[in-house]
């Protein structure tokens, strides 16, 4: 979109905005760390939970 | 010999539901919190407590939102928990903050990590919730049990104070980089 500054996107979002969900989505594509296993097992095996 | 009480088709949808679920939990946790280990002891404390409260949940509503309820409300009991056995030493706080910060470097995401723990605890929420997770303004003001007026007051203060952090340091910086290059 011409006039706005580079800063700013085409739908008017700055671009701090998508850092936030960058920063936000780089942990939810992180595989679940080995400290849920416990977790996961009792998930996975609901009558010990 | 006693037979195996089986899990309920309920039960397994929920558990699956639940399961699709945590990597959000941990990022929201580790956004609100700052302190990955932390949040991930949270998420873990978080969906058990789900799991036990799981015929609360109405199948097909909200799982993300209910679960997000669930992870803040505990983490607000835990800071209280902690601030009442001992003060957090802000310095060390800052510092171990730092220290993960510049591990992210190849993302650049250390400056925001660090703009975010600078907001105001309700703002933080706020712009995780509205600006991050994704939810409406209506979903984020029943997470964290507020109007929705003043849901959408602190996500407009947060965007401002991230603003003035990351476009107004930073920002400067790279005006300067254009202009000198």
């Amino acid at each position: 979109m011409p006039g706005l500054p580079p800063e700013v996107r085409r739908d008017g979002e700055p671009g701090w905005a998508g850092g936030l969900r960058k920063l936000y989505n780089s942990v939810v594509d992180e595989p679940l760390p080995d400290s849920f296993k416990d977790l996961l097992k009792k998930l996975d095996d609901p009558d010990d939970a | 010999m006693p037979e195996r009480i089986k899990a309920s088709p309920a039960d397994e949808g929920f558990r699956l539901e639940l399961l699709s679920v945590l990597p959000h939990l941990r990022a929201f946790a580790r956004g609100l919190s700052g302190r990955p280990d932390f949040a991930d002891d949270l998420v873990q404390e978080a969906a058990i407590k789900a799991w036990t409260a799981r015929e609360r949940y109405q199948a097909g509503t909200n799982m993300r939102a209910w679960t997000f309820a669930i992870l803040r409300n505990h983490y607000l009991s835990e800071l209280r928990r902690s601030r009442r056995q001992t003060d957090l030493d802000e310095g060390v706080a800052e510092r171990m903050l730092v220290m993960e910060a510049d591990q992210e470097g190849p993302l650049h995401l250390g400056d925001m990590e660090v703009a975010l723990q600078k907001l105001s605890p309700e703002r933080r929420e706020a712009v995780l919730l509205v600006g991050a997770s994704g939810f409406s303004y209506e979903e984020a003001a029943e997470i964290a049990g507020c109007p929705i007026g003043t849901m959408k007051s602190r996500v407009a203060r947060a965007r401002a104070d991230l603003a003035r952090m990351l476009e107004g340091e930073l920002g400067a910086l790279d005006i300067k980089t254009r202009k000198t290059g």
